[in-house]
């Protein structure tokens, strides 16, 4: 399995990756490994098998918990961290030209 | 107290500690003094920690000292010294998961894991050093500093909760806490030569966890003897209204029946965990830990775990694409670091996390968003769930003969620093034993079984789904029968 640079770009876009031109050529290389790797799965006839969507069993998971109002952080802490911040609004460059 | 008398403490287990704690022949504050003295000494050519917080942790020390003065001590942590992986939010004290994303960054609230050990008591020196994101498996990926292993300083500790086994083993605290997404507690608790565990998915609360792969992200403890890492679980277990995941089965006294041997234990030994790569002394003190089983009155059953070598496969899948999606959040908006000078959002987006994040990170979110792009997800995704229940069943079938599975953690002891480091896929093929039990959300653990070579190498237990207390029991036993590892050699002299 090997992945040209043009998909290597995609996926990037995708992820909202900058990416240099050494890490792109970089990644063809590796993830074209990994996939490879990845490949022996295919040797597998899952027909009929269940994908384990929940690591935990049915009787062990926990229920939903009731819809309730309860404390959460004052916009003060939850700015704590901004970047750039104005008022009581995390600021960013201009969305809209 | 002599610099001799505060090294002896050091070489304390949580056990001992504890003990003398409760006799009144050392105070909290000699010991985190200790620690304090020995982190010092030690940590420029360690690397265990990421930060240490002496002013916080001697607070501490003093407030349990007045708790056990006025008669209110609260149980075997209370005043003793430990350390977090930076992957737990710790309130007002940085926490990075050893990226630089999320440098500065201070958590607004302590993880359930943080909190709970404050309930207990414990002392927080500080938080410890590990693979950016926990990715990884040699400590390598963390982008602050590289840790070493104490046995072998030119070594790895192994990862990615390299910090938490490293700092174990120099004597710079009595017990840890790391996360284990696919072997991050036992690969370092194997190469360093302490207990690790990983418990079931769902009996340690995530909340507060910086995620990777949250369908296979479980915290756990390490500790210097067994005791220690089912001390240190007891605190930590049980449901947590802010983690959905966990599960409300009631908590095991996981102390109570800890010394009840292993006399009619059957333990499983899958042929798939010898085959191919598996280092020949490893194998040697592997296949010595069992035959010692077999002294104590257990029996040997030869079991198979038919899908293992699908293991990395399916976990790559899994675990980059999980990543992919809990990384997206480091977008340069509302926390961590913010590439200056850019004009778009989208431009911020894509600025902030190529100058924020690593090289690990930026490969698993790459592997992980084509795993899940459009075309691709029955192929990659669906596939290896598919595949995570055919392991699961492996270990179904196995549990119907057997009680425990036991085998090597790692196809080889401690490796070099830089060994690994130009090919990821070698590098992922260290988690090959212990991917499975993550996949099936089994709990896990090392327990030291022997040297290689002059180095540590621990022998892997998984148990059934919640049987905790049975994999520490199993493993009590074998720390009881075989002769204590020696001093780790590689910061004398």
């Amino acid at each position: 399995m090997s992945l040209t640079l043009d998909e290597v770009r995609r996926v990037a876009r995708l992820a909202r990756l900058q990416l240099s031109a050494e890490e792109e050529q970089a990644f063809q290389g590796q993830l074209s490994a990994i996939l490879d790797h990845v490949a022996q799965l295919g040797e597998l006839d899952v027909t009929g098998v269940e994908p384990m969507t929940h690591a935990l069993a049915a009787g062990d998971a926990a229920p939903l918990r009731p819809d309730e109002l309860g404390p959460g952080l004052p916009p003060g802490e939850a700015l704590a961290n901004a970047p750039a911040r104005e008022g009581t609004c995390f600021k960013v460059p201009r969305i809209i030209e | 107290m002599s610099a001799a008398a505060s090294r002896e403490l050091t070489r304390l287990t949580l056990k001992q500690a504890s003990a003398r704690l409760a006799e009144g022949t050392v105070s909290s504050r000699q010991l985190t003094e200790a620690c304090l003295s020995r982190i010092a000494a030690t940590d420029g050519r360690v690397g265990a920690f990421l930060l240490v917080t002496p002013e916080t942790a001697l607070a501490e020390a003093d407030a349990a000292d007045a708790r056990r003065a006025a008669g209110q001590a609260r149980g075997p942590l209370d005043g003793v010294p430990l350390a977090l992986k930076d992957l737990f939010a710790t309130k007002g004290v940085a926490t990075t998961a050893g990226s630089r994303i999320l440098e500065g960054f201070k958590p607004p609230y302590d993880a359930t894991v943080t909190a709970r050990l404050r309930v207990a008591g414990a002392v927080l020196l500080g938080k410890l050093n590990m693979d950016e994101f926990a990715m990884g498996s040699s400590n390598e990926n963390s982008a602050y500093r590289p840790c070493h292993n104490p046995w072998d300083l030119a070594r790895t500790p192994g990862g990615s909760s390299g910090g938490s086994a490293a700092a174990l083993a120099a004597g710079q605290a009595f017990g840890t806490f790391g996360t284990d997404t696919g072997g991050s507690i036992r690969l370092p608790a194997s190469f360093c030569g302490v207990v690790g565990l990983k418990p079931t998915y769902g009996r340690v609360s995530r909340a507060g966890v910086v995620a990777f792969a949250s369908s296979l992200d479980q915290p756990g403890p390490l500790g210097r003897e067994v005791w220690d890492a089912a001390a240190l679980l007891q605190a930590v277990a049980g449901a947590d209204p802010a983690d959905q995941t966990t599960s409300r089965r009631p908590v095991d006294d996981y102390l109570r029946d800890l010394e009840g041997g292993a006399r009619g234990l059957r333990v499983g030994v899958p042929a798939e965990w010898f085959q191919g790569g598996l280092d020949p002394a490893v194998e040697q003190v592997v296949r010595a830990a069992l035959a010692a089983y077999q002294r104590l009155g257990a029996t040997l059953v030869e079991i198979s775990l038919p899908h293992t070598r699908y293991g990395i496969g399916a976990y790559y899948l899994v675990a980059t694409a999980e990543a992919s999606s809990n990384l997206a959040r480091y977008d340069g908006v509302r926390f961590g670091r913010r590439a200056p000078g850019v004009k778009g959002l989208k431009e911020l987006y894509q600025a902030s996390r190529a100058q924020g994040l690593g090289d690990e990170p930026k490969r698993r979110i790459m592997l992980g968003t084509y795993a899940l792009s459009a075309g691709y997800y029955d192929a990659y995704y669906l596939k290896a769930q598919k595949v995570r229940t055919l392991i699961r069943r492996d270990f179904d079938r196995a549990f119907e003969r057997c009680d425990v599975v036991a085998g090597p953690v790692a196809p080889t002891a401690a490796f070099k620093l830089g060994e690994k480091t130009g090919d990821p896929l070698q590098m992922y093929l260290a988690d090959i034993f212990t991917i499975t039990c993550n996949l099936a959300a089994l709990p896990g653990l090392s327990v030291p079984a022997g040297l290689a070579a002059g180095l540590p190498v621990g022998l892997q237990l998984v148990g059934r789904p919640f049987d905790e207390a049975g994999l520490l029991r199993a493993a009590r036993a074998l720390e009881r029968e075989l002769p204590p590892l020696p001093a780790p050699s590689g910061l004398e002299g």
